[in-house]
């Protein structure tokens, strides 16, 4: 399959710092794809890497087809980047910046722009230094939105916005898929990468843990049951994939991986189940797993 | 006074920030008159020899911009008073940079909305770092008059001089913190300020040197009130009353600007844009041009045109100072080669205004560092410019524009000279010409910043600017000094041939100089594709 980009094993560090650790990202053309990560994973190194402002110092990356390195100046005008936080010219207006970025990038669809400015509710007259870090942030999100690019590539780009703004972030984002745009995007709004992504990379300290699409991410994680027995367990602890076992007379709560379902239901069902309760897990259970400060294994 | 709730905390705040910084400079200023009038006591042991050499050097009437007119008795507090003249300057600059630095900087970046939250008052902020300088150049000054009795000179003349110098610093930063309330951006409030200095110091410069009927200037300014205090001579000690006073003026009238405005605003209320870009801005060249216009017509206006025109009206006064003094001539002609007067202080003047141009070249060669750091050079190289496109637009303003501005000195010097003497049609080439045999040294300069910018970019900031201090320092002190000429020889300026003259322009200094600003450019450059961005 054509992938938008393929990095392998990437490696970088700051001096001592080690920031990537053999990193791996595939992210397929027209699909938006979730970067998450906790604070300091590697995540704008990375999108910095695929940018050509930092160089790797190990493993391969390939962004539409072409070194991110070396072919900068070509790869820049077939995408957009919006950085976290959004940094504008004092003296420069909003729209003067817009319109700049665009140019740059070989020009600009004026009818977006205009309904991007209507839709993010952004006066494009005032002065950069003027704007709010929320209005900051839409400048960006304009300037990158309203260019007819093949691929974006959006670190935390809704840091800032408000709710209402965040909701026509989404749609946006969401139109721009339908017209076969590809997008990379790092965010730790969980809803959000819930409503817009296909498949997510979880990364954590400089290596991807995890990869897939949200359905198979949640295969891999743990259902919390809740049962009510007629004589008390045992044996259940031994099972493999069993977690947090409590027992209270006959009633246990524990957690269990998903692939091990099938398994302790049967263990379950020797001593009479009196009545169970299945939770499925939460996102937010599935990315705080990974984000624990436990060791890379 | 619940206004000023909090002062104390925040001069704590400000000591903490400044921790390191402030006893740095602290320290070279308290120490460098001591040395000067230590390594002068040893040269010049007797009032004779001291009479010799402020003779030597007040028939400059370059140094006389620079010092004021010579002390009346050769005493060695006297001559060391005059002679590190350039120290109060530099104390003014500290004041008003560092005042800016507390105020408007912090207001910019946010932070004094968080402390204005807290139990601040509202004029605690500016009167805490008005009296946080204040205390720190009167500390100066007390060290600096320590330093003088060391040397074995008067009680009362150090006391003079020092707080000439501790004034210097309490003066501007009165006009710092004025300056601070006017713009929004602290880089204007910086300029504002300094612009008053170097006003302050060009005005006070012109009525020494032209003296007769303009010598009125030379007590119009504050900065000319620390001159004429002539400690060890005069000792005006009623000065520093008028210092104080001035500045309670300016302080007070400072806050009552400060607490009519919003946290954020200037004066000026902010206007609005465009709401589109003008067809200008649609390249990385355009992008720098609207970055580095503001300063271009500000160098060229100021130093160009106020600078060049006072530069050519002063020559012809004082060549006429010179003529009538055989023993001077003499002395002028072993500096500056068989010219006459009025063509060595049209050469010496533009000398200084290469260095000041020099700065100039290497703060807009900075920009590109401000520009990384801020992170705004990211989201010009995402979308479709190249590095070297990038850093040539700036390239193009950090060494044409010095090239600007200094063509711009040398033609209205040469006019105003040329008019002055009547020969308008000779001067205007001579000048020009004088004026641009500099740039090789300033290019180089600024070639030095750039390819520090690429190989060091944290250190470029300190690097150009440590090497244009250095310059300085050789070109007014290394001679001085008596400094061996292969030390001399570090500064690209002394390989600057002397003109307007009548001598050849031995054309392989400017020839090196230049492939040496060519070649640390390319190297800059070099290093800047193959490095990461940002460096912060």
């Amino acid at each position: 399959m054509d992938n938008a980009i393929s990095v392998v094993g990437l490696t970088k560090s700051f001096g001592q710092a080690k920031a990537l650790d053999g990193l791996d990202l595939t992210v397929a053309r027209g699909e938006v794809h979730g970067f998450l990560g906790p604070n300091g994973a590697g995540k704008t190194t990375t999108i910095r890497i695929l940018l050509g402002l930092l160089r790797a110092d190990g493993g391969t990356a390939t962004l539409l087809g072409g070194d991110p390195w070396r072919d900068a100046v070509a790869l820049h005008r077939r995408l957009a980047y919006v950085p976290g936080d959004v940094t504008l010219w004092p003296n420069l207006s909003g729209g003067e910046v817009i319109d700049l970025l665009g140019r740059l990038r070989g020009g600009l669809n004026a009818a977006k722009r205009k309904d991007l400015l209507e839709r993010f509710d952004l006066d494009p007259r005032k002065k950069g230094r003027a704007y709010s870090k929320g209005n900051r942030q839409k400048v960006g999100l304009i300037a990158a939105l309203a260019s007819d690019v093949e691929l974006l590539l959006l670190d935390e780009p809704t840091s800032g916005l408000d709710p209402l703004m965040e909701e026509v972030f989404r749609q946006v984002v969401a139109e721009e898929t339908r017209n076969g745009r590809t997008v990379l995007l790092s965010s730790h709004i969980l809803s959000e990468v819930e409503a817009l992504c296909d498949r997510v990379s979880i990364i954590r300290q400089g290596r991807t843990v995890e990869t897939g699409t949200l359905a198979e991410l949640r295969h891999l994680t743990r259902t919390h049951i809740t049962a009510e027995l007629a004589t008390p367990p045992n044996g259940l602890a031994q099972l493999p994939g069993v977690h947090d076992l409590k027992t209270d007379g006959a009633t246990v709560r524990f957690q269990v991986d998903q692939a091990e379902l099938d398994a302790v239901l049967r263990q379950l069902t020797t001593h009479g189940v009196r009545g169970l309760v299945s939770q499925p897990p939460t996102l937010e259970e599935l990315f705080l797993r990974h984000y624990e400060t436990e060791p890379v294994r | 006074m619940t206004s000023l709730t909090g002062t104390g905390t925040l001069v704590r705040l400000i000591l903490r920030r400044d921790r390191v910084l402030m006893p740095i400079w602290m320290l070279c200023m308290a120490l460098l008159p001591m040395g000067l009038a230590s390594g002068t006591a040893s040269l010049y042991p007797t009032d004779a020899g001291r009479q010799g050499y402020i003779d030597s050097l007040a028939a400059s009437p370059m140094l006389l911009l620079f010092y004021g007119q010579k002390p009346a008795e050769p005493s060695l507090g006297a001559l060391i008073f005059w002679r590190s003249a350039t120290g109060i300057v530099i104390m003014g600059l500290i004041g008003l940079l560092v005042v800016i630095r507390h105020t408007r900087v912090e207001e910019e970046a946010g932070r004094r909305e968080l402390l204005g939250s807290a139990v601040v008052g509202r004029h605690a902020a500016l009167t805490a770092a008005v009296l946080t300088v204040s205390g720190a150049s009167l500390v100066v000054g007390v060290l600096v008059a320590l330093g003088m009795i060391s040397q074995q000179t008067p009680a009362s003349g150090a006391f003079a001089m020092g707080f000439a110098w501790a004034f210097a610093g309490i003066l501007y930063a009165g006009v710092g913190a004025l300056a601070a309330q006017l713009t929004t951006g602290a880089g204007t409030a910086r300029g504002i300020a300094g612009a008053v200095l170097g006003l302050d110091f060009l005005l006070r410069g012109v009525g020494d040197v032209a003296g007769g009927g303009l010598s009125w200037l030379a007590w119009a300014t504050p900065l000319s009130w620390v001159y004429k205090v002539h400690a060890y001579t005069d000792d005006r000690w009623w000065l520093f009353a008028i210092c104080a006073a001035v500045t309670v003026v300016l302080a007070y009238a400072a806050l009552r600007l400060s607490a009519r405005r919003d946290l954020g605003a200037g004066l000026l209320p902010p206007r609005l844009g465009p709401a589109t870009a003008p067809a200008s801005l649609s390249s990385a060249f355009g992008l720098a041009w609207r970055l580095h216009r503001g300063s271009l017509l500000g160098w060229t206006v100021g130093l160009g045109v106020v600078g060049g025109v006072l530069f050519g009206g002063v020559a012809k006064t004082a060549s006429s100072l010179l003529e009538g003094n055989g023993q001077l001539t003499e002395i002028m002609e072993r500096i500056g080669g068989k010219s006459v007067a009025s063509d060595i202080f049209v050469g010496g003047s533009l000398g200084i205004g290469a260095i000041a141009v020099a700065a100039y070249g290497i703060s807009a060669a900075l920009r590109m560092r401000t520009e990384e750091a801020a992170l705004r050079s990211e989201p010009v190289l995402t979308a479709g410019v190249s590095r070297l496109r990038w850093a040539a637009g700036h390239l193009t303003f950090a060494l044409l524009g010095p090239t600007v501005v200094m063509a711009a000195t040398g033609l209205f010097a040469g006019l105003v000279y040329g008019a002055s003497t009547g020969e308008i049609g000779r001067q205007v080439p001579r000048v020009v010409g004088a004026a641009l045999v500099q740039m090789p040294a300033v290019w180089l300069l600024t070639g030095l910043t750039v390819a520090a910018y690429g190989l060091l970019p944290r250190l470029s900031p300190a690097v150009g600017w440590v090497a244009l201090s250095l310059c300085v320092l050789l070109g007014q002190v290394g001679a001085a000094l008596q400094l061996d000429q292969l030390v001399l020889d570090v500064s690209p300026f002394t390989h600057i041939p002397h003109l307007p003259g009548p001598a050849a322009v031995p054309a392989t200094p400017l020839l090196v100089l230049t492939a040496l600003a060519a070649a640390l450019t390319a190297a800059g450059l070099a290093a800047l594709r193959n490095r990461d961005i940002p460096v912060t």
